[in-house]
């Protein structure tokens, strides 16, 4: 197990480096999140100042929102720069990856989770700092020490399920040819089911009834909800335990898709 | 120790013909059609043996190497490397072998070599000790040196080589599979591969197994070649044995003065006689040289003679046109 944990260890460090070097790519990140953030709560300015009291936040845990939003955007993203994984798929190199003496799974999980947590460490605090500085009610408001801890262990999840429904993602590229096309719709369908595009609150009744049982609520949709006070005390709780069930199940998945795939795989050419 | 035991493989290939109303057809129904990559085939490759399998494209190389390596599971046959079958027990499999190919690379692109050495040690748990040994070891052999400290991106393709093949060994592994490894380098970075490669098999016993289109490799490393071709085993033996296949395998050069001198009936002229030159090849078998070098001297001023036995290169390309592969 500790051998185990030292090899994940590894991948993340050089994954680090790898990210590191790219020091525009960071700088342009934290730049666009913070733009982009502004840009976000100044829309629902306008949107709170014409639709009255009829909205199910109040404006300033939207801001909130949408800052937390912005600051973790890469954690809780399914399709995200995974390169490596693509294009191993793609041109056959997962070769390399099936001759080492590790699975898969875990080595893909462990690297596309490394991928996005050391984007994450040099590009997210930075934004919540600017967050934290901008002027009240646009800025972002820090939760209490409670909705805090509730919010890493959410986060924590979130994080985990992200990669999980990913690691689905690439197992199904394996029998698809374009890549592209599968992200796009990836891409779409889980950041709006999982609050990405909209808080999940400002969905129709009806249909959040649905949504909230999906996988993708499990996502994004929980810490964020759980960092600007929506949800708080024993439904923070009782979301974390939601949150467990769905990472159990989609691992269980894709893990045994994986098996299957990787039987099935044919590498061919070279 | 390697045994491969009637291993079949086929592959299911969707494919439809050019143009835009095939493309179309084919969206709503497929076409495919089966490659039987690999058909009955068996050998066996003892420890500390080097073996050369070659064969042209889409022989079945590939597809063996990766059968060997647990990667592909055969559709029928067994396969046993070293008491276990690979593809069942992969990952425990994988740990006592070491595989470079060619074409594809094992190294984090924008990362310094050192670092993926690094990960590669975790990843197979190399000891701490042997780990150092060994790439101090490498490092001299292949000399890396300041390569270590170079991002991969930046290194020449004979210097990734390289790399890799040091990449593949951290490990001690006791069987080095190797597709395609001296694909595109130039003069020196193949001497020095191949130098590399004798001499882990002579003092570590280390297996290899080399596929190769580089006849010189083979010439340089194995004294074992496997013919592979439509996917089956064409032929399994000595280099020297396969060449002996060849009839007509001495070439002779002569220069004359004066007419060009008749041939010996156990001739034929390889090219026409022009500028006081002529080409000639034979069976030494049924016509020894210095027979053939006496009916010259005695048809004609004999100025120059040289005889040449056949190029492996051109030995492979006889063979293939006589399986028709």
């Amino acid at each position: 197990m500790k051998a185990e944990m030292n090899v994940y260890v590894s991948m993340f460090r050089i994954r680090f480096a790898h990210n590191l070097q790219y020091r525009s790519a960071v700088l342009g990140a934290i730049l666009k999140g913070y733009l982009w953030a502004m840009m976000e709560v100044l829309g629902y300015l306008a949107i709170y100042r014409t639709g009255g009291g009829a909205l199910p936040m109040e404006f300033s845990a939207t801001a909130s929102y949408v800052w937390a939003h912005q600051s973790f955007l890469v954690l809780f993203s399914v399709v995200f720069a995974d390169s490596e994984i693509y294009s191993a798929i793609r041109s056959g190199a997962v070769v390399y990856d099936l001759a080492r003496p590790v699975g898969l799974y875990g080595k893909w999980f462990c690297q596309s989770a490394s991928n996005r947590l050391s984007f994450a460490l040099v590009n997210c605090l930075p934004v919540l700092l600017l967050g934290a500085v901008t002027p009240k009610p646009y800025g972002l408001i820090l939760p209490s020490v409670t909705q805090l801890a509730f919010f890493v262990v959410s986060a924590l999840l979130a994080f985990c399920v992200t990669v999980a429904v990913a690691m689905l993602m690439y197992v199904s590229l394996f029998y698809f040819i374009s890549q592209r096309g599968i992200r796009i719709i990836v891409r779409v369908v889980t950041s709006f089911f999982s609050g990405g595009v909209i808080p999940l609150l400002f969905f129709p009744k009806p249909l959040q009834r649905v949504i909230r049982v999906l996988p993708f609520a499990a996502m994004q949709n929980m810490p964020l909800q759980i960092f600007c006070g929506t949800i708080r005390g024993t439904n923070a709780a009782k979301g974390i335990v939601f949150q467990m069930f769905w990472l159990l199940i989609l691992i269980l998945a894709g893990s045994a898709a994986m098996k299957t795939a990787t039987k099935k795989v044919v590498s061919l050419g070279g | 120790m390697i045994e491969f035991t009637d291993i079949s493989k086929t592959y299911r290939v969707a494919k439809r013909q050019a143009g835009m109303k095939h493309a179309v057809a084919s969206f709503f129904s497929r076409e495919y059609s089966e490659i039987h990559a690999l058909q009955n085939v068996s050998f066996s490759i003892d420890d500390g043996e080097m073996v050369g399998y070659i064969g042209p494209n889409g022989a079945g190389k590939s597809t063996t190497i990766k059968i060997m390596c647990g990667i592909l599971t055969p559709d029928a046959g067994t396969c046993v490397v070293n008491g276990r079958i690979p593809y069942r027990e992969r990952v425990r499999h994988v740990r006592e072998i070491g595989v470079v190919f060619g074409q594809r690379s094992q190294l984090w692109w924008d990362v310094p070599v050192m670092d993926s050495f690094d990960l590669i040690r975790d990843i197979y748990r190399v000891d701490e000790a042997l780990y150092r040994k060994n790439v101090a070891e490498l490092t001299e052999l292949l000399e890396l040196g300041e390569l270590l400290k170079t991002p991969v991106r930046t290194l020449s393709l004979g210097q990734r080589m390289r790399c890799e093949i040091a990449a593949s060994l951290l490990h001690d592994p006791k069987v080095l599979f190797l597709d395609e490894p001296t694909i595109g380098l130039d003069a020196v970075s193949k001497l020095a591969v191949r130098a590399f490669i004798r001499r882990l098999n002579e003092e570590k016993k280390t297996t290899v197994v080399l596929t190769t289109h580089d006849m010189q490799d083979i010439e340089a490393l194995t004294e074992r070649v496997l013919l592979i071709g439509r996917g089956s085993i064409l032929s399994d033996g000595r280099l020297e044995d396969l060449k002996k296949r060849i009839p007509e395998r001495k070439t002779m050069v002569i220069e004359y003065q004066g007419a060009p001198p008749a041939l010996h009936p156990k001739m034929t002229q390889a090219e026409h006689p022009s500028d006081g030159r002529m080409t000639v090849r034979f069976d030494p078998s049924r016509l020894s040289v210095s027979t053939a070098i006496a009916h010259f001297a005695a048809h004609t001023t004999l100025l120059d003679v040289s005889v040449s036995d056949i190029s492996t290169e051109e030995m492979v390309a006889k063979l293939y046109q006589e399986y028709r592969l």
